[in-house]
């Protein structure tokens, strides 16, 4: 393959297209990569893959990630990075990259293609099944490509089956209940300037499988010993794996120190890719099998209970000596060297069986926690069941005895510089959990989630006390992992769904004229609502004070299409809203309409809204904007679960029917010449009734229904026409200077006649009579919640209640959500009222606050405490260093006597 | 996330449906309960340890509601029943995934 090129830190380096990056900077010799985050000190490569804690670098190409370990970048032509320490930076640009997400249902996964994952994948093959195999290498074979060896023959060719999907770069993140697995699979960067533009960088996959068998091998692990953090003390597969496959040959001789076999395996390799092994140093007494005699062999020196203290550096901070310690004479020795390859023992991956509750075992034959786990639905394969292969000795569990002094620099944690005396001084503190003692000294709290550390704590706090073992691994147990398993961008996570995709808009049939017609937009919900309309250099307050006057005074328009519709048909219909409203529906004559407040069954106001009876066994049901699903699946599940025997179909129809409120004293005469069929009079068309009529042939329900307290006209028609009877209304309107008018006029107009919005006006906590609404709860019919009514915490003294604030004029308008406080309480050092503890005291809170022009001094609705029974109280309501005053009073501010709504 | 049998639409993700908590807690007649009883009824309902029969609804699916027994310790799920149907028996104790009896320790 023809080399490639990319920057490190400004300057050129070369690699092998899809390569390590971190392969590539030590052959280019670079051993310090970065320096550590707290203490500064040089830090190289240790390992091979996600674990590394060390070599972290900021993409300066591309999307500019973050904190990604140089192990697992590949290298590609255009590719530019820059070292980190420890703490990333976000780009400032926003993300351009593509995302996308995937779901796939399969009979069989496998997590890892070593090969106990291929060999399981072909038994599932064999077996009939399809199988999803998912690696997150660039390609398969796991240790063995860290060995250089091709797959066998057998495995190789079975990745061609028919029944296999096999992705590589894809790293399973999580193991959720009932064999669900989040995968991500990097498909881009590894391709640099080459990868096609519209790819998804990063594809996240859901995966529901049948059978999931995680074969997800084994990280090695460190030793814990003085300086044991200097570029130039690597892992010893992974220092064997860069020198024997990757080419490195920076390193002239090495030291080995192990505690198991595979340091001997690794020892050898260096000894054949032509480093001068001065000696393998193991701290066990005595070793057997086929790598140790092929090491000795090899000419290298073995020395059994032996091992290495600390080490030195040059004035670089590169290491360039170990000092050796015999374990049973204490004597040391020194020794040069510039590479120490540290062998500590395998850590099986366990964490993705962890995620859904399964507690590794330890072994102390593998020093090592396992899953070995077999059901029909789950079941682990090699290093993670404990199947290490060859003819090891058993491996011990291993760390020098170090003095205080020492255990300064003794890492447990490198990315987070924690160390044994950290953790000492934690154990010292009297802490015994490892949990604890994470959270004490921030192991495992860094990107690497603890891949190499968690196990050196196991091993650390065995030792604490004088070095002999005073607990076993087994007794204090693994760290717990949570999913990810590796980092996952957000950007990932959010897909496609970003921006205007991150969530549905919803728009009424009139959207367009509004936009066309200036409207700022407020979104409720999902909806997009004309929230004012402007003219040219009108501010908001302008806007609102026009469309006001013009609604009192005039004639105006609003679009109310986005009110929650619901259908409710059927014989029982009426009985049914008898139970479901606080008030009686089944005696409302046809042709009507009946405002209702509904409540769950704790008593608490719920939702309200206008009802109108179409027909002897059909209601149309309106809900707040924001409430219509909620009080749809509310009706669904009282019908569903407590009253089938009920004959009652609720269908939404929000969207099929769009409504137009007219408002104003001149509503009735302009809405008379678009309606000739029906007679319009307060006389013949009352107040709270409903009429159908035609408008040019097409049908249209009018009900004289008011959310303003004017005489207004709701006409209700057909989603698909509303934009043609809407731009006639505006034709004919003209002369009567109609005037369209957004949610903020309409939040005036409601809050000046008391009338309240469930959700804004209420927190949850507020029952009819605390809304001063008694005279719509039925004293004779049973409904949902009414029990509740005589609760005595729902009845007590000092509830909140809704009452009305009236401000003087020119005073400043009081912030929605501002605390209302006795009048005068003591002022705190914030210049706040307060209490003789300096807490303010506080007796209520504003729930809608306005300007209103009827008035022409702003006022709010507010909930206070016992505040029915405080009219005419004088309350103030501080705002940072100032308190505004305002005195409650009834909740309905203008026309008490509905004279204006005929 | 769930892997939840709608007895209409089949296996679906949890996020297609919403909770109801306990199963088989029928609507009292409120006017024969103490205060305490009503309270009762209103706010507490069982969550054990083990296997519970509880009310699901297939919200962005059929809109059904319907029960099932889950395990709230492995979130096994057992038998499925419509409501107003019989309730089958609770699984018996299950076998924790580490083949041990009982609970996550």
């Amino acid at each position: 393959m023809s080399e490639i090129h990319f920057y490190f830190d400004d300057q050129l380096y070369k690699g092998q297209p899809g390569e390590p990056m971190a392969a590539a900077l030590l052959r280019g010799g670079l051993l310090s990569i970065t320096n550590s985050t707290y203490h500064g000190r040089p830090r190289g490569v240790i390992g091979l893959g996600v674990e590394e804690p060390n070599a972290l670098v900021q993409l300066v190409s591309g999307t500019k990630e973050s904190m990604r370990p140089a192990t697992v970048i590949e290298v590609a032509e255009g590719l530019t990075a820059r070292s980190l320490t420890g703490i990333g930076a976000l780009p400032e640009d926003a993300e351009e990259a593509r995302y996308d997400k995937t779901n796939r249902y399969v009979d069989t996964l496998v997590v890892g293609a070593g090969v106990a994952g291929l060999t399981a994948a072909a038994e599932e093959l064999r077996a009939g099944r399809e199988v999803l195999l998912i690696d997150d290498q660039p390609t398969p074979g796991g240790h063995l490509r860290h060995l250089g060896l091709e797959l066998p023959s057998a495995l190789g060719d079975m990745l061609s089956h028919k029944n296999l999907t096999y992705i590589s770069r894809c790293t399973a993140t999580g193991l959720y209940d009932q064999n669900y697995i989040v995968a991500i699979e990097r498909r881009s960067d590894h391709l640099g300037n080459a990868a096609p533009v519209n790819r998804a960088r990063i594809r996240v996959w859901h995966i529901r499988a049948e059978r999931v068998i995680l074969a997800s091998g084994a990280f090695q692990r460190p030793l814990i010993f003085a300086n044991n953090d200097r570029p130039g003390i690597m892992l010893s597969h992974a220092a064997a794996t860069y020198v024997a496959v990757h080419g490195v040959k920076i390193f002239k001789q090495a030291v080995v120190v192990t505690i198991d076999n595979q340091g001997y395996r690794d020892a050898l390799r260096l000894h054949n890719a032509g480093v001068n092994v001065l000696g393998i140093y193991d701290a066990r007494s005595t070793a057997s099998g086929a790598s140790v005699d092929a090491a000795k062999a090899a000419g290298i020196p073995i020395h059994f209970r032996a091992t290495v203290l600390d080490t030195s550096s040059n004035a670089e901070g590169i290491l360039n000596g170990v000092t050796i310690q015999d374990l049973d004479t204490k004597e040391i020795v020194q020794t040069a060297t510039d590479l120490l390859a540290v062998s500590g023992g395998w850590t099986p991956i366990v964490d993705l069986a962890t995620h859904i509750g399964i507690k590794p075992t330890w072994s102390g034959q593998h020093a090592a926690f396992l899953v070995n786990h077999t059901t029909d639905k789950l079941r682990t394969a090699g290093m993670l069941a404990g199947d290490f292969g060859g003819d090891d000795d058993p491996a011990v569990f291993f760390g020098p005895v170090l003095d205080a002094e020492q255990a300064r620099t003794a890492y447990i944690d490198l990315q987070r510089d924690s160390t044994l005396h950290d953790l000492r001084r934690g154990v010292g503190a009297g802490l015994h959990s490892i949990e604890h003692i994470k959270r004490y000294t921030t192991i495992g709290t860094a990107h690497d989630q603890g891949k190499t550390s968690g196990m050196l704590t196991i091993g650390a706090l065995c030792q604490v006390n004088n070095g002999e073992p005073a607990r076993s691994p087994a007794d204090i147990g693994t760290l717990t992992f949570r999913p990810p398993y590796v980092p996952i961008p957000f950007a990932a996570l959010a897909g496609r769904e970003r921006g205007e995709l991150s969530d549905p808009i919803r728009i009424t049939p009139l959207h367009q004229w509004h936009v066309e017609a200036g409207a700022v937009f407020e979104d409720v919900g999902q909806w997009k609502r004309p929230w004012y309309f402007p003219k040219p250099g009108e501010s908001m307050e302008d806007a609102v004070k026009r469309e006001c006057i013009a609604a009192r005074e005039g004639v105006a328009v609003m679009d109310a299409s986005t009110l929650g519709k619901i259908d409710i048909r059927g014989a029982d219909a009426g009985v049914f809203l008898d139970r479901i409203y606080t008030n009686m529906f089944s005696t409302l004559p046809e042709g009507q309409c009946r405002y209702g407040l509904m409540c769950k069954a704790d008593g608490i106001v719920f939702d309200d809204g206008v009802t109108t009876r179409l027909g002897k066994n059909h209601y149309l049901m309106t809900t707040t904007t924001g409430g219509a699903a909620r009080v749809l699946a509310w009706l669904e599940e009282w019908l569903q679960t407590e009253w089938p025997e009920l004959e009652v179909y609720c269908t939404s129809v929000t969207e099929h029917i769009s409504t137009i409120a007219l408002v104003g004293p001149k509503s009735r005469a302009l809405l008379g010449e678009l309606v000739k069929d029906i007679d319009l009079s307060a006389a013949a068309f009352p107040f709270m009734h409903s009429r159908e009529a035609t408008i040019d042939g097409i049908p249209v329900r009018i009900a004289r229904i008011s959310f303003s307290g004017e005489l207004a006209f709701e006409i209700n028609v057909n989603w698909g026409h509303a934009r043609y009877l809407w731009e006639k209304l505006w034709k004919l309107g003209r002369p009567y200077d109609l005037t369209a008018y957004g949610t903020e006029t309409m939040h005036v107009l409601r809050a000046e006649k008391g009338y309240v919005i469930i959700g804004q006006d209420t927190d949850g906590t507020q029952t009819p009579y605390d809304l001063n609404m008694g005279w719509i709860v039925s004293k004779k019919k049973e409904f949902i919640g009414k029990r509740s009514f005589q609760l005595p915490y729902l009845k007590a003294a000092g509830r909140q209640q809704l009452v009305g604030l009236i401000q003087q004029p020119g005073e400043e308008l009081i912030p929605e959500g501002a605390y209302i406080t006795v009048l005068n309480a003591t002022q705190d050092d914030q210049g706040a009222p307060a209490d003789r503890h300096g807490k303010t005291q506080h007796t209520g809170f504003v729930t809608s606050a306005y300007y209103s022009q009827t008035l022409g001094a702003p006022f709010a609705l507010a909930l206070v405490a016992d505040g029915l029974n405080r009219m005419g109280e004088v309350v103030s309501i501080p705002i940072g260093k100032k308190v505004l005053q305002a005195t409650i009073c009834d909740s309905v501010f203008i026309d008490k006597e509905n004279t204006k709504r005929d | 996330m769930l892997y939840i049998p709608c007895p209409h639409c089949g296996l679906r993700n949890e996020n297609e449906f919403h909770y109801g908590a306990e199963a088989g807690v029928g609507y009292p007649d409120p006017n024969t309960l103490s205060d305490s009883e009503w309270a009762k009824y209103l706010h507490i309902r069982a969550n054990p340890k083990g296997w519970l029969a509880e009310r699901w609804v297939h919200f962005a699916g059929c809109g059904r509601w319907f029960n099932l027994w889950r395990n709230t310790v492995t979130h096994e799920i057992g038998p499925v029943y419509l409501p107003f149907t019989k309730q089958p028996k609770a699984p018996a104790p299950e076998t924790h995934r580490d083949g041990k009896e009982g609970s996550i320790q």
